[in-house]
């Protein structure tokens, strides 16, 4: 036990210091990551001008606003650049056997070097993180119940791990299909605007709301945004949650299951 | 009398000259579509996918409009049919620049990492038209078709009637201005590339600045709005190169749009030749890395 985790905290270590190399180009691309917000500020100021209403199905403009900095700050933990297409490259080159050979599970790998590329980023996107949502305070109506941010913490959490096992998943589908790009753009489309991160969800009219409330997606963006702005509590919110952990679970299962499948399959192509 | 002769001798063997040069590089572009042509047609499969992709990209967009469309009657004065006018303009620019300059200054920054930009300076022809249109992406091109049906459906339901004839004259031509000025932008920072080594984010930040002239220059308002529409208007004007087509196509009876075109000729001629300068400027410093 003691050497597994010896093992894992290597790998982790290995990777902060690969993802730390880069740090100034980091910094400046979260930054420059908070432009399309202007616009989007902009577009529903001139939204909500025209409507004339207040406010646009429970959303006042502010409110807006605060959406789309908290789905940014939601997408931050659940999206997963370059793991889906990391596996299948793996898959495709070959390098996947060391997987098969060392004594290390690819999962765990991948979990923990994602882990640490997270760190990394949170460390670095923190100041300008920070300082957009200080420039947009006024966006916000203060800070929200204890038990609220609790409850938000943890969908972050949630939304981390959704996020990476339902990637995972995808990406071992290349042990079946070797490309998998046109799939996985696909899933980016449907990510990008059934998880929330285009607009908040509960605007779209029915059956569309239903039909994107029962998918997995909503977790990444829009349910931790939700919980924040007080649009889900009570029963909703623990609802929510478990449903969440369940989706979690599956995908843990899923993404494990593809994978023994997978290299059961395998006939070890490339160099 | 003599000298005069030989004077105007030498004019007409040079514009002959320049007339032979400008169906050179007509051909030397042909045969550059012909090949991305022949190559794409290589992976059909594929690019049909990409047809597909790009096209639903589209109308998942559009429907995020509808939606919007829903709980407003206008956007910063657009009505919803006069805004799709505007997306499928968009749509039209945006698939000429993916198409001819996207993938070709993408690669350009790869060509001055890696050195072989020589390759390049070594041709008898002149660089930046030859890094510029080297490559074209035909599966680009769809959303131009998707963007020509958009259009004319929405301009049969505009409701203040049909656009004008000066409009639709002159729509096209804004629209190739607008992609003109949309490439200046483009070569200009891909040759900063010459003198920061490299510049991976690019396209990023290309993302970024664009991101801006998709959106009708009216939203931009307000303390902030104002100050920042002047300058994506007068000083990088990436503004015009929606707002002016759409805007005189969409909404000809508004004069403020008529002022912004006069004002479209001058941007588009001065963000070509201020590129163009960037670009020679940006040459001169290349040191040609590790070759």
């Amino acid at each position: 036990m003691t050497a597994r985790i010896l093992t894992w905290w290597t790998i982790l270590r290995i990777c902060v210091e690969e993802r730390i190399v880069y740090r100034g180009d980091f910094a400046l691309g979260t930054l420059m990551r908070f432009l399309p917000i202007i616009t989007q500020i902009f577009l529903w100021t001139a939204v909500f001008t025209a409507a004339g209403t207040g406010s646009i199905k429970g959303y006042t403009r502010n409110e807006m606003v605060a959406y789309y900095l908290l789905a940014m700050l939601a997408r931050a933990f659940s999206s997963m650049p370059g793991l889906a297409s990391g596996i299948t490259l793996q898959i495709r080159n070959g390098e996947i056997k060391k997987f098969l050979i060392q004594p290390i599970d690819l999962i765990t790998f991948l979990l923990l070097s994602r882990i640490a590329h997270k760190l990394v980023y949170y460390l670095v996107a923190a100041a300008p993180f920070a300082f957009v949502f200080f420039l947009c305070r006024d966006f916000f109506s203060g800070w929200p119940d204890p038990g609220v941010i609790a409850a938000f913490v943890i969908s972050l959490v949630l939304g981390f791990l959704l996020g990476f096992f339902l990637e995972a998943t995808i990406g071992m589908i290349g042990f079946w299909f070797l490309e998998v790009s046109s799939l996985l753009f696909i899933y980016m489309l449907f990510n990008f605007f059934f998880s929330g991160h285009m607009f908040p969800l509960d605007i779209l009219p029915e059956p569309w709301f239903t039909l994107v409330d029962y998918l997995p997606l909503k977790y990444l963006a829009y349910f931790p945004a939700a919980i924040f702005l007080g649009k889900v509590s009570g029963p909703d919110l623990v609802h929510g949650l478990l449903v969440e952990t369940a989706w979690v679970a599956f995908f843990m299962i899923s993404a494990r299951v593809a994978m023994k499948k997978g290299f059961n399959r395998y006939s070890g192509y490339g160099g | 009398m003599q000298r005069e002769t030989t004077t105007t001798g030498h004019d007409e063997l040079r514009r002959q000259s320049r007339l032979h040069s400008w169906a050179k590089y007509l051909q030397v572009f042909g045969t550059f579509a012909r090949n991305s042509l022949i190559r794409d047609m290589t992976f059909r499969v594929d690019f049909i996918i990409q047809l597909i992709s790009s096209t639903s990209f589209v109308i998942m967009n559009l429907g995020f409009y509808l939606l919007i469309y829903q709980y407003t009657n206008s956007i910063a004065g657009w009505s919803q049919f006069e805004f799709f006018v505007f997306i499928a303009t968009t749509m039209l620019v945006n698939s000429m620049v993916q198409a001819f300059f996207m993938p070709n200054v993408q690669e350009f920054s790869e060509l001055i990492r890696t050195g072989n930009l020589d390759f390049a300076l070594l041709k008898p022809i002149d660089t930046q038209f030859l890094i510029s249109l080297q490559k074209v992406s035909w599966p680009s091109l769809g959303n131009f078709g998707v963007a020509l049906i958009l259009l004319f459906y929405s301009l049969g339901h505009l409701s203040d009637g049909a656009p004008s004839w000066a409009g639709m004259l002159l729509y096209p031509v804004y629209v190739l201005a607008g992609a003109s000025i949309l490439y200046s932008v483009m070569i200009a920072l891909a040759a900063t590339s010459i003198w920061l080594g490299r510049n991976q984010s690019l396209y990023d930040f290309w993302f970024y600045i664009t991101n801006f002239s998709r959106y009708p220059m009216g939203i931009y308002d307000g303390r902030w709005g104002t100050p920042m529409r002047q300058v994506f208007t007068f000083v990088i004007p990436i503004l015009i190169v929606i707002n002016v087509p759409a805007g005189i196509l969409a909404k000809p009876l508004d004069p403020a749009y008529w002022k912004l075109a006069l004002f479209a000729v001058a941007a588009t001629v001065v963000s070509f030749w201020a590129s163009r300068l960037v670009f020679q400027k940006a040459l001169r410093s290349y040191r040609s890395a590790s070759s």
